[in-house]
């Protein structure tokens, strides 16, 4: 089982840009251009797809992938990282043969199947059954196949009830639940997946999230592109950065995730006010905010769930003051609030003289907070009056690591690791 | 882990020049074949009253106009065949060509959605609605019935040769359109221009005339036109006439060709299709 699956040598994709296209100015002009136009259309639709001008002319060309070259043994499970246009997208069109590449070569070895949405070629005038068929048989399982699997797929939808029912009536969860489940039930030698998690809500993803690692368990091999990073840690041992098209990293995925964190590409761990942004008012001028890990890593910006950042904040008072607050706001990517916490809710601290000088004010961030992405808002007050409010000025993740929380997947904002009794009372029923 | 009797190992390239048909992947998919087909069987008369008698209903039409206007009207000479007949059985199988052609050629820029985020084998696209618009036909077909009864047509031995001019059928517009979809990612040209010249097309063929009409000397030239020897063909097999194979074995030899060269074509162009869609 140690042999290599995928083998990827020297991968180029290019991609034309769209030229500006000249305007006129008179009548006349147009007029010729109307007729010039057939001519100048088709050669611009030729060159669509015709690269061979790439070293002379490379500005109208977009090198999706740039030389990329990587293997993946059976059996392994493969995160691919990095913002977006990196190139991930294309990547894994050009594994899964809906793009042929530009330059270099793939080689598979096994049944691959690719999952880069959910739910293609739905057809919304047919029933959930006979979209059961279509779908299975588009994602490439044979008939024989989705028959097998056919009541393992409806338990796993939760639509029994409207199988005989026209998708296009169906609720869009409904179909999502549907199309997932029948792409849950794929058995291929290699998948290939898209950040087909995002999709739905968190309840849903978190189902998507479990039954993938069930199939990561099965043995089998999987690529897997996503920008969560929890996802990533907690599904694969490796994980290729890809930047630009190049491939930037490329090893263990703790390794790989920690330094495209820490790259300032993803989260933010460091904020510092842009000249023109600097403090408006007078009274308190922020100068840094940060965050650090518990070894004291200052660039970190991933937590794991029980050992959380913390955060540092420097700032200049002008005026001596007793309503001074320095403040901050967790929010997740959805925009809800977390929760807020400010440097004066020690008890006692409230109102206590703050003269003028330079201050540092710490605080360890929430245990507990769901594993995720979340930004941070820095803000202060003078009183009543509130003066500054950064928004989104850092951000940081939480990874799964250290939750040992059976199942992971429960409702709510936070997901706290909170202490139970459990007492025998009697053993009469 | 279900394990395959042998390893699939697949090699992606970026393509160079003609690509031979992979006719091991074509079959590999043919549960997907069936259900795209029963897809458009299903999805075509949905949420519909008349449902399959719009198969009936269309072509009848068309028969009665065509009867009236250059049977009637014009008095088209047509031998001794009584012009209704003469025209059912040509307005059949160009009804289906016809109908074929248009999804066809349009399948690809239809269903693009599914291009760009699956690996199928695209020729599937343009192959399916020659199988689904067989079930319309069959339908049509039934119009025949009450007519050859009227006219009192009796059933020859020419019916076995039946089979060989429903692949003609199908093959011609199979042909055109698997080079038209692949056309038509590129140019959407096509499909403004096809819908002008399937109106055209219709006088290409002796459908509305016979085709002993054309002078001798352009005879060879004429029968080129694979749609010819499908209409000669068809209607001689029903009425039980002399078969015509000098105007049918051209259109046999065109339309291997045809299909030859678009499948060629489609292949070609195939590496593109996702990128310039």
């Amino acid at each position: 089982m140690n042999d290599t699956a995928i083998k990827v040598e020297n991968l180029s994709k290019y991609y034309r840009l769209g030229a500006k296209e000249a305007t006129n100015d008179s009548m006349m002009a147009s007029l010729l251009d109307t007729i010039r136009s057939p001519l100048k259309n088709y050669r611009k639709y030729r060159s669509l797809f015709d690269f061979s001008d790439i070293d002379s002319n490379p500005d109208n060309i977009l090198q999706a992938l740039n030389d990329v070259s990587f293997e993946v043994k059976s059996g392994e499970k493969v995160g691919i990282i990095g913002r977006n246009g990196a190139g991930k997208s294309t990547l894994l069109k050009v594994l899964s043969k809906i793009t042929p590449p530009s330059r270099g070569t793939v080689t598979i070895r096994g049944r691959v199947s690719s999952l880069l949405e959910v739910g293609t070629g739905f057809h919304p005038e047919l029933t959930g059954r006979e979209n059961i068929y279509l779908n299975g048989t588009i994602l490439g399982m044979s008939k024989k196949e989705v028959d097998q699997k056919y009541d393992e797929i409806v338990d796993f939808s939760g639509t029994e009830k409207f199988l005989e029912t026209p998708v296009k009536r169906y609720s869009s969860g409904m179909r999502v639940r549907l199309a997932f489940a029948v792409a849950a039930h794929l058995e291929p030698e290699i998948l290939i997946v898209d950040e087909v998690l995002a999709v739905g809500d968190a309840e849903f993803q978190n189902k998507c999230l479990n039954k993938m690692e069930s199939v990561a368990k099965g043995g089998r091999t999987i690529l897997f592109v996503s920008h969560n990073m929890g996802a990533i840690t907690q599904l694969c041992e490796r994980a290729i950065w890809l930047d630009n098209g190049a491939k930037r990293l490329e090893g263990d995925a703790d390794e790989v995730v920690s330094s495209y964190l820490s790259a300032g590409t993803a989260g933010h761990s460091v904020w510092e006010p842009d000249g023109d942004q600097g403090s408006v008012n007078s009274d308190i001028i922020l100068h840094k905010a940060q965050l650090i890990d518990p070894r004291d890593n200052t660039s970190s910006v991933l937590a794991d769930y029980d050992k959380p950042l913390r955060l540092d904040i420097k700032y200049e008072i002008k005026d001596a003051s007793r309503n001074i607050q320095i403040l901050y706001r967790v929010t997740d990517m959805k925009g809800n609030v977390i929760y807020t916490s400010i440097d004066t809710d020690n008890p006692g601290a409230h109102g206590q003289l703050r003269e003028k000088g330079v201050y540092i004010s710490s605080s360890i961030l929430s245990q507990h907070l769901r594993p995720g992405r979340y930004n941070l808002s820095i803000g202060t007050r003078n009183g009543p009056r509130r003066l500054d409010m950064y928004e989104d000025a850092l951000t940081f993740d939480i990874s799964t690591k250290g939750c040992d929380l059976v199942p992971a997947n429960r409702m709510g904002v936070t997901m706290p690791a909170l202490n139970w009794d459990v007492k025998f009372l009697s053993s009469e029923v | 882990m279900a394990k395959e009797d042998s390893v699939v190992i697949d090699v992606i390239q970026p393509p160079q020049g003609w690509q031979a048909l992979n006719f091991s992947e074509l079959v590999r998919y043919k549960d997907l074949f069936f259900s795209l087909v029963w897809r458009d069987i299903k999805v075509l008369y949905a949420q519909s009253i008349m449902g399959f008698s719009w198969a009936l209903i269309v072509p009848l039409i068309q028969i009665i106009v065509f009867t009236i206007i250059f049977g009637k009207l014009a008095k088209l000479d047509t031998g001794d065949i009584p012009y209704f007949l003469f025209s059912t059985l040509a307005i059949l199988p160009w009804t289906y060509m016809q109908s074929v052609l248009d999804k066809s050629s349009n399948s690809l820029v239809s269903q693009q959605s599914i291009l760009g985020k699956v690996y199928i084998p695209r020729l599937i696209f343009p192959i399916v609605p020659v199988l689904s618009k067989l079930i319309d036909f069959s339908i049509s077909l039934l119009l025949l019935i009450p007519i050859l009864i009227y006219y009192q047509v009796a059933p020859t031995w020419n019916l076995l040769f039946i089979p060989v001019f429903v692949v003609m059928m199908m093959a011609v517009p199979a042909a055109i359109g698997i080079f038209l979809s692949s056309l038509a990612i590129r140019y959407r040209d096509v499909k403004f221009a096809l819908q002008f010249f399937l109106k055209l097309l219709i006088y290409s063929a002796p459908i509305l005339y016979s085709a002993d009409k054309i002078p001798d000397a352009y005879r060879l030239l004429y029968s080129i036109n694979p749609i010819v020897g499908v209409i000669e063909g068809f209607r001689a097999c029903i009425l039980g006439t002399d078969i015509p194979w000098q105007y049918i074995f051209p259109g046999m030899i065109t339309c291997a060709i045809a299909l030859w060269l678009g499948a060629m074509y489609f292949k070609r162009m195939e590496r593109v299709f996702v990128d310039v869609i």
